[in-house]
């Protein structure tokens, strides 16, 4: 698990859907989490700037920076 | 044993002549029961005509999102409500992506940008790309950039691209209803140049887009009239904010039959898992498919979604004792 998505459990939003984190279980976001890389800042809920790699992925979101998978 | 497979034994197998779309759809609409023995007869044609060896590949985006096209499945469209962003990838970031690719073994490198063709921007940074990959990673370069014309094609060779993918993603019947913004002749027009320059054809499509079976048989057939190098097969994982975003998962054992089918109508060709089989296969039909006709494999992560672990991938090969293809062998 990412820095980013362990954060994200106590963060306001859902780093897949951009919802809040706290409306709902987020079940089927956490599982499609184990073949997708983040999109939304889970502090901010910014789209993030995302780059899959062959292997690993990075994050970027302007407010709280970079993260990596 | 259905008379088709009988067939099938005698013309593809011993023959080595493909199926026709009448009996491809006879193999998609067998029942689960001849599943098994479908997928037996795939896997010996793969090994007679095509052998042992997987050809294991890596791709990256080299410009994800932003694009001006519609095709309905795709979470990189700019008409949609999708949450990717546009972004590029640097020369040493696509460097170091090549070189972790080879790392696993692979012999191919595809570079692919969501767009509806290259601008000179883009051609610039696949010709600084190509030419840094090259210089310093042994492996072969593919590219995926959308539609092309005979100045771009020439170029691209020039590069020392060898292989082009450019995929139809669907039948003929079914096109105009998955992409609007350009027709199935302009994507086949590109095809046809890329053959003619001496680039290989790669071509294939996405499973699952709401096409009837005898969609998915007409599909087969005209990717087998085009005789691509080697077919990208990949099922639907339907993408948030997508038009087929809703769309169910291909069931898996549909996916296995239309792996056998797809074998049988072509059995020379080098037929590659791509997107989606994690979702509608998992592990165990994964496994299933490698033993059912596909002898090629993308390896780690895809474009905007996430792959298997490559050695996940790689051990299963080894435990179904298939030579990953050696880069010596593809030169």
């Amino acid at each position: 698990m990412t820095e980013l998505s362990q954060s994200a459990a106590v963060a306001p939003w859902c780093d897949r859907c951009g919802e809040a984190a706290a409306t709902g279980a987020h079940t089927a976001c956490a599982a499609a989490r184990a073949l997708e890389p983040p999109r939304y800042c889970a502090h901010c809920r910014r789209r993030m700037k995302v780059q899959v790699l062959p292997v690993g992925w990075s994050a970027l979101c302007v407010e709280h920076g970079a993260t990596e998978g | 044993m259905p008379e088709i497979l009988d067939r099938a034994r005698t013309q593809v197998l011993e023959n080595g002549v493909g199926l026709d779309e009448a009996d491809i759809l006879a193999v998609l609409n067998l029942p689960d029961e001849h599943l098994p023995a479908a997928l037996q007869l795939a896997h010996e044609v793969r090994m007679r005509w095509c052998g042992p060896e997987v050809e294991v590949e890596g791709i990256v985006s080299l410009k994800t999102g932003g694009c001006p096209e519609d095709c309905h499945f795709c979470s990189q469209s700019g008409l949609f409500t999708s949450p990717v962003r546009s972004v590029w990838l640097d020369i040493p970031n696509l460097v170091e992506a090549a070189r972790q690719t080879a790392k696993t073994g692979a012999t191919e490198f595809c570079i692919v940008a969501a767009v509806r063709g290259p601008d000179a921007r883009l051609m610039k940074q696949m010709r600084e790309g190509v030419a840094a990959i090259k210089a310093e990673v042994d492996i072969q370069v593919a590219a995926s950039l959308g539609m092309l014309n005979q100045e771009q094609v020439d170029e691209l060779v020039e590069m020392g691209v060898h292989r082009y993918n450019h995929n139809l993603e669907t039948c003929r019947s079914y096109f105009p209803n998955v992409v609007t913004t350009h027709s199935f002749e302009e994507r086949w027009e590109t095809l046809r140049m890329v053959r003619e320059s001496g680039m290989e054809v790669c071509c294939g499509g996405i499973l699952g887009l709401g096409e009837t079976l005898e969609q998915r048989a007409e599909f087969a057939a005209q990717l087998a009239e085009l005789d691509p190098h080697e077919v990208p097969l990949n099922f639907l994982n339907p993408r948030p904010g997508t038009p087929l975003g809703d769309r169910p998962v291909v069931e898996g054992k549909d996916a296995l039959r239309a792996i056998a089918a797809f074998r049988l109508a072509m059995p020379r060709t080098i037929l590659r898992y791509a997107g989606g089989r994690e979702l509608t296969l998992g592990d165990l039909g994964t496994r299933d498919g490698l033993l059912g006709g596909i002898n090629a494999v993308i390896v780690g992560n895809y474009l905007t979604t996430l792959g298997r672990p490559a050695n996940a991938d790689l051990e299963l090969l080894d435990d179904l004792k298939m030579p990953v293809k050696a880069l010596s062998a593809t030169l």
